[in-house]
């Protein structure tokens, strides 16, 4: 049996972990290395790391930093931030890792994902979509360059897209729930889990094991990532990398999953 | 030691880490000179089946691989897209497959999968012992490992499947052939148990 993925997400600027609230005020948490290995101690089901300034300071991935990582990973790795080319993927793949995500890219050749699927296999290929709502009209958008940017892109319909040209996995990124632990925007999800059939991953507003609960329980098969959760402990927000023991994830898929 | 295949395909690292974890030697070989004198053999493979067959082709190694693992039965382990190369071929593309084990590889029919369930089959999921394998040695069944595809090996022959796991339909997850074994879930990227199973083959 398939079981529902529990992620830790790290996100990376100037080779420093931080963490942000609503995309913004990064607050420097950690060296990403020595989360690594405390994550593999706590067996993670998977691990993603986005470098949130690379493309929209246009800069080449970090190669030497992806490579540290990659090697250090016992768990399925994911790695997003400035891989722009078919070229650039497969690099990034040869350092040993297992998944590609791509933002901005995507969004401006949507083809290079096809062309990236060809090369690395569809199920390699993440699409990361970060997501506000809109102020008045309430709809949602799709952002690129870490969030600074709007596309005027609706989220459904691009996932949809992304799907049809290859990409194996979407990442559902909520901007405006980021860091909040507020529970996650389980419209959003289910809007854009109704209308794809490849791997959904939801990222934005864990704040306790329970909100991650609430979307296994609506959508069974999976993925759902925590930052803050999974980097902070108790309300002044003190730094601690932690993930739920195996009996603690146990209980909590037997709640919500198992039983269905 | 162990001889780990680089044609270009990722995951090397990942696996020369878990050896080194063991305190097991391994040897990267790019060329065919380093495949000589080999005591096991891993094929890894990640990506697309057609561009990992034309890696492999054209690092050309195959011939050497070939005279290892056929004429002197050097133990060799297959990894996901390594795994289906021993097939004879696979619905994801046209060049031929190894074809040191008889089989295909095939494509999930997303309609034949459980409701809601997504394609490529992603995640932890239960592994479930065919045979008393040595490469399955000391696991429980349903132990858990990582997979990640969109394709899965269907053996001609009932009894090379030395494991199933279940997605939509229960499908072979491990194979062996005398000296030819493969898998399709990543030993390398499953915590203690892939460490375990890396273990087991070594000892092979």
């Amino acid at each position: 049996m398939l079981y529902p993925r529990i992620i830790p997400c790290l996100l990376v600027q100037n080779k420093g972990l931080v963490k942000t609230i609503k995309f913004k005020d990064p607050k420097y948490v950690g060296d990403p290395i020595n989360a690594v290995k405390i994550f593999n101690e706590k067996e993670v089901d998977e691990l993603i790391v986005l470098d949130i300034d690379v493309s929209k300071e246009g800069r080449e991935p970090d190669y030497k930093m992806i490579e540290n990582l990659a090697i250090e990973c016992r768990m399925p790795f994911c790695y997003g931030g400035g891989i722009k080319t078919v070229e650039q993927a497969q690099r990034v793949f040869s350092l040993g890792v297992e998944k590609i995500a791509i933002s901005s890219v995507a969004v401006k050749n949507p083809t290079i994902i096809t062309k990236m699927a060809e090369r690395v296999g569809n199920q390699s290929v993440v699409v990361v979509l970060d997501i506000k709502k809109k102020m008045i009209s309430g709809k949602y958008e799709i952002m690129i360059h870490n969030g600074s940017k709007s596309t005027g892109l609706d989220p459904v319909s691009f996932a949809v897209k992304m799907q049809d040209l290859g990409a194996g996995e979407i990442v559902i990124n909520s901007i405006d729930k980021d860091g909040t632990m507020s529970g996650f925007d389980m419209n959003l999800i289910s809007n854009i889990r109704e209308s794809v059939n490849i791997p959904i991953t939801v990222m934005g507003g864990a704040g306790t094991l329970i909100d991650i609960g609430e979307v296994i329980k609506n959508h069974g098969i999976i993925g759902v990532c925590a930052g803050s959760l999974f980097v902070f402990k108790g309300k002044f927000r003190a730094v601690l990398i932690n993930y739920p023991t195996v009996l603690e994830k146990n209980e909590l898929l037997s709640k919500v999953f198992l039983n269905d | 030691m162990i001889t780990i295949i680089d044609y270009g395909l990722g995951n090397i690292k990942a696996f020369v880490n878990v050896y080194d974890r063991l305190n097991i030697i391994t040897k990267v070989a790019r060329n065919p000179s380093d495949l000589k004198n080999s005591k096991k053999i891993i094929l890894p493979g990640v990506g697309a089946f057609d561009y990992a067959m034309t890696q492999l082709n054209n690092s050309g190694m195959r011939t050497a691989l070939e005279h290892e693992v056929l004429h002197n039965n050097i133990p060799i382990l297959g990894v996901c897209v390594g795994m289906q190369m021993l097939g004879k071929s696979s619905e994801e593309g046209t060049i031929s497959g190894l074809g040191w084990i008889d089989g295909t590889v095939k494509k999930f029919e997303i309609d034949a999968l459980p409701h809601n369930a997504p394609l490529p089959h992603m995640g932890w999921n239960t592994v479930m012992k065919d045979s008393d394998s040595p490469l399955l040695k000391d696991f429980k069944n349903h132990s858990r490992f990582y997979f990640l595809h969109s394709y899965y090996f269907e053996c001609d022959n009932s009894e090379n499947s030395i494991s199933k796991t279940e997605y939509g339909i229960t499908f072979t997850s491990a194979v062996n052939e005398a000296n030819i074994y493969g898998i399709q879930f990543h030993p390398e990227k499953s915590h203690s148990n892939g460490v375990q199973l890396l273990n087991n083959f070594s000892k092979i």
